[in-house]
């Protein structure tokens, strides 16, 4: 499975915000949006990145970019994991049908049945202008990666 | 407009905290004196007699006392002992909150009523905060992230 290109318009999909309303592309207009995809809420690795996002949380904010976690959790896990961490990065759930955005966008990981670790960015227009896939679940992208894929958003 | 693209582990500064064989390859060693992960692993750059350079990744929502520590760490290093308090931290991390902090600083000797006006000093806490920034410009995602000298574009980090 590809991770969806830069250029092509974000295909119409249905996510699950934290408080049960519907997130879809919609919802993406007007702002520059990093989609966080990650595999499992609680992991070690989702952990240290949803940490270390947080982190940088004013710089994303200060490039007009809204970051949003994105996993076939359910959103009472998602709720919970955000609690426990101490993160304020909404998230959004893919749980049922489960993955169905995940696989729209090319980030879903079909041998564990679960959320890929991917960054999409998507811009005001709803068109995807940066997109990366992870090697693997446990390869962690970091944020200077992220901000790299801005800056090239920014200037394209 | 504020920047983390991408961009190497800056250089060693002047003031850096620096210990090892003056031969020995640096390590540049971004840590949290609250995981434990990091307490294990500066264990073992001590005990490989690597010179390592010490900085800050230090992350907010890690552990409640994260920061903190690391404005402590940089008031110690103001009275000329950032390792003996470096070891101190990773000796007993049970034990971090403020009086704990004050023992060991009266352990070591220190004045405690400049230790407490400089851990809130803006300067520390601008110098911690540039740590981070670094950190995460050179790809750090998790606690610690070791980068090794001259080739310090990839971090060794743990993947779980």
């Amino acid at each position: 499975m590809s991770i969806i290109a830069p250029g092509t318009p974000v295909p119409e999909f249905s996510l699950e915000r934290e408080s049960g309303e519907t997130f879809t592309r919609e919802d993406l207009l007007g702002k520059t949006t990093v989609l966080v995809f990650y595999p499992y809420a609680f992991s070690r690795v989702c952990t240290d990145q949803l940490q270390v996002y947080e982190e940088a949380l004013e710089d994303f904010a200060a490039q007009g970019a809204t970051l949003y976690g994105v996993s076939t959790d359910a959103h009472h896990s998602q709720t919970a994991f955000k609690e426990k961490l101490g993160v304020s990065i909404e998230q959004l759930s893919d749980f049922e049908p489960k993955g169905a955005t995940a696989k729209a966008f090319g980030a879903y990981f079909e041998p564990r049945g679960c959320t890929n670790r991917a960054i999409v960015i998507v811009g005001p227009d709803g068109v995807v202008r940066w997109s990366h896939l992870a090697d693997s679940l446990g390869d962690l992208p970091g944020v200077g990666l992220i901000f790299d894929g801005l800056a090239a958003t920014a200037v394209s | 407009m504020t920047d983390l693209r991408s961009a190497p582990v800056p250089p060693l500064r002047d003031d850096d905290h620096v210990r090892g064989p003056q031969h020995a390859a640096l390590v540049f060693f971004y840590a949290d004196f609250t995981c434990p992960r990091c307490a294990v692993e500066a264990l073992r750059l001590r005990d490989e007699d690597a010179r390592v350079v010490f900085r800050h990744f230090a992350l907010k929502t890690r552990h409640a006392r994260s920061v903190a520590l690391a404005h402590a760490a940089e008031a110690a290093a103001r009275q000329g002992v950032f390792w003996p308090f470096h070891d101190s931290l990773y000796d007993d991390q049970g034990l971090i909150d403020d009086p704990h902090l004050w023992a060991r600083i009266r352990t070591l000797g220190l004045d405690l009523d400049r230790f407490e006006a400089d851990r809130r000093d803006p300067a520390i806490a601008d110098r911690v905060r540039a740590d981070v920034r670094d950190a995460l410009k050179a790809g750090a995602t998790t606690t610690p992230a070791i980068f090794s000298d001259p080739a310090v574009r990839g971090a060794r980090t743990g993947k779980g």
